[in-house]
């Protein structure tokens, strides 16, 4: 198990550095002049060359790209990860600030569903071909195509027309206050979560159905064990281990869904800020919030990884 | 004459073994048939602003609805499917592409090619699609062809690990070991013998990334970084929506609905393909 675990988080240091490479490569080495993605086209018009040189020389872009790049890592080894060229803040001060906001609903969605979509694929797969397979093999279906911000765009026009809802300015943090959190976070985690049991649904469906036909329910069955015990004691744990491996793909459809969603809402959390600064250019911003979304990614596949390793022990071995 | 007769037949086969499958991919069709022929469906111009009708509801003269500046919203949700399926179909296509000729190569030639072109497909998905596509977009400026380019980026890792794993087994063939004993290079064995093996699962691959990358698409317009306006596509208009303080109903309605009836076709006759064509598949997408 040691080496296994070893081995695992070994595999993912490169990965990281590849990430690093991948998000510096889009930004400086795609076509595009570096200050037309900083400035307006108007305001670009009006430089002086002399001006755009000096522009150039204090946002650091005309050093060697070797030099940037390795400024850059000193950032993210520090954790300051630099400082917004607009607001003059420190963008791990704003990722403390907002990180959590965009952390709860992803958890919180996670939860949402695995309460949703665990009983409906269970029952499914105990009861095949029935009417309520099919009703929830039909909303499964419907909710594996509904774009989620469109879903929280409905939600909010409902909100204003039936309850005078106000989108949320400021963000609340939840050990300031636990009720005003919960009303920023509770509805994108919602549409998040919908989104996501359907997939949940379907999975424990197609795996709980298979899991049914092996030969080791049969004995358990065939000794006398109850149909609940069975379920509960055999079907279920083997049943549930490829969802646990989807939640941790989920994760990649939370980060990404969730920008989407929290711009929708106007939720002020990491996704709402990557857009705001893509909006004002503020690249350095952007890139180190991509980093974080990426950071995160890894570390919860990895976590997934691990926890397969300990859930399911002949992948140890291998 | 014989090429024709046997796509038919294959269609008509599809059809009698998973109707279900076959009517939504009809209905997708109708779709795409509606955006190419957009200018006969509808009296009206896209882009004609008509200050004595702003924001009105669905009647019987502008069935969707009108938006803030009074256009017909039922005619831009036409011409703007124009933008959504071409920038959808063109980027599975060209990443899916850009994926399979990776996958054979990779699982060809095995070895430490094989190796290190893994490790950079992981990195690839190290970021999920929306965000490395949204990255994408951002600096190279937003248009239809920075869009299909930076969604096609997001749709190679997956095509590859697929490609390459039919290619793998594929490779595995006497028939691959006959034709290098007569001495056909690694070009010829990988793409006149390897590739067309592969035919089948890339069909699959793209029904069913074409779902998915609808709501990319729309998702990134939607945050800002879409065609330029006027023009419409499926996720502006739903960005232009947004930005009332009190968003119509039926501006926000009507966009996303369309999007959610085209993946939902795109997925069930993905679905169906896969069932059909390539069960090896399952589980996989």
């Amino acid at each position: 198990m040691k080496k296994y675990v070893a081995q695992r988080i070994l595999f993912a240091i490169p990965t990281l550095i590849g990430l690093t490479i991948l998000i510096f490569g889009i930004m400086r080495i795609l076509p595009g002049d570096p200050l037309g993605a900083f400035y307006s086209m108007e305001s670009m018009e009006r430089f002086t060359d002399a001006q755009k040189d000096k522009l150039m020389a204090d946002l650091g872009l005309d050093r060697p790209l070797y030099v940037q790049y390795a400024s850059w890592m000193g950032d993210l080894l520090t954790g300051s990860l630099g400082k917004s060229f607009l607001r003059g803040d420190n963008v791990a001060d704003m990722i403390l600030l907002r990180g959590p906001i965009s952390a709860q609903i992803g958890v919180l969605s996670i939860v949402i569903s695995w309460i949703i979509g665990l009983p409906v694929g269970i029952l499914s797969a105990v009861k095949p071909n029935t009417i309520w397979d099919k009703i929830a093999s039909f909303f499964t279906v419907l909710f594996l195509a509904i774009p989620g911000f469109w879903l929280a765009m409905l939600v909010v026009v409902a909100q204003i027309k039936f309850w005078q809802y106000k989108s949320p300015i400021v963000s609340v943090q939840i050990w300031e206050n636990p009720i005003g959190n919960m009303e920023i976070i509770i509805m994108p985690a919602i549409v998040l979560g919908i989104g996501m049991a359907a997939q949940v649904a379907r999975m424990a469906r197609s795996s709980l159905f298979e899991v049914l036909r092996e030969d080791f329910v049969r004995t358990a069955r065939s000794k006398g064990l109850s149909e609940r015990l069975t379920m509960v004691r055999h079907a279920l744990p083997n049943a549930l281990l490829p969802v646990i491996t989807l939640s941790g793909v989920l994760l990649g459809f939370v980060l990404g869904g969730s920008v989407a969603i929290e711009q929708a809402f106007t939720t002020p959390g990491l996704g709402k800020a990557l857009v705001t600064a893509a909006i004002d250019r503020d690249l350095n911003v952007v890139q180190n919030l991509t980093f974080i979304y990426g950071l995160v990614f890894i570390s919860v596949t990895l976590a997934v990884d691990l926890m397969y390793g300990y859930l399911d022990p002949r992948l140890r071995v291998q | 004459m014989n090429l024709i007769s046997s796509t038919s037949q294959t269609i008509l086969y599809f059809a009698r073994k998973s109707p279900w499958a076959f009517w939504w991919g009809f209905v997708a069709l109708l779709v795409i048939l509606a955006a190419v022929f957009a200018p006969l469906l509808t009296p009206y111009d896209p882009y004609a602003i008509d200050l004595s009708k702003m924001q009105a509801p669905p009647d019987s003269k502008n069935i969707m609805g009108t938006d803030s500046i009074g256009r017909d919203l039922y005619t831009r949700l036409l011409y703007g499917a124009r933008v959504s399926l071409f920038v959808s179909i063109c980027s599975v296509l060209l990443g899916n592409s850009v994926g399979a000729v990776w996958g054979v190569v990779s699982g060809y030639l095995g070895g430490k090619t094989d190796l290190i072109s893994q490790r950079v497909v992981e990195i690839m998905l190290a970021l999920p699609g929306l965000i490395l596509a949204f990255l994408i977009v951002l600096i190279m400026g937003a248009n239809v062809w920075s869009l299909i380019l930076s969604i096609a980026f997001t749709r190679i890792p997956l095509a590859t690990r697929v490609i390459r794993s039919v290619a793998l087994t594929t490779s595995q063939n006497m028939y691959i070991d006959a034709a290098r004993s007569i001495g056909a290079s690694e070009f010829r064995v990988m793409f006149r013998h390897i590739a067309p093996q592969t035919f089948a699962p890339f069909l699959v691959l793209f029904t069913i990334q074409l779902g998915a990358v609808i709501i990319t698409e729309a998702s990134l317009s939607y945050l800002g970084l879409g065609v330029a306006p006027p023009t419409a596509s499926w996720g502006t208009m739903l960005g232009e929506a947004s930005q009332l303080l009190y968003p119509l109903w039926w501006h926000v309605f009507f966009p996303g609905a369309i999007i959610t009836i085209m993946v939902l076709a795109f997925n069930l006759l993905g679905d169906g393909l896969r069932d059909e064509f390539d069960p090896r598949l399952r589980g996989r997408t």
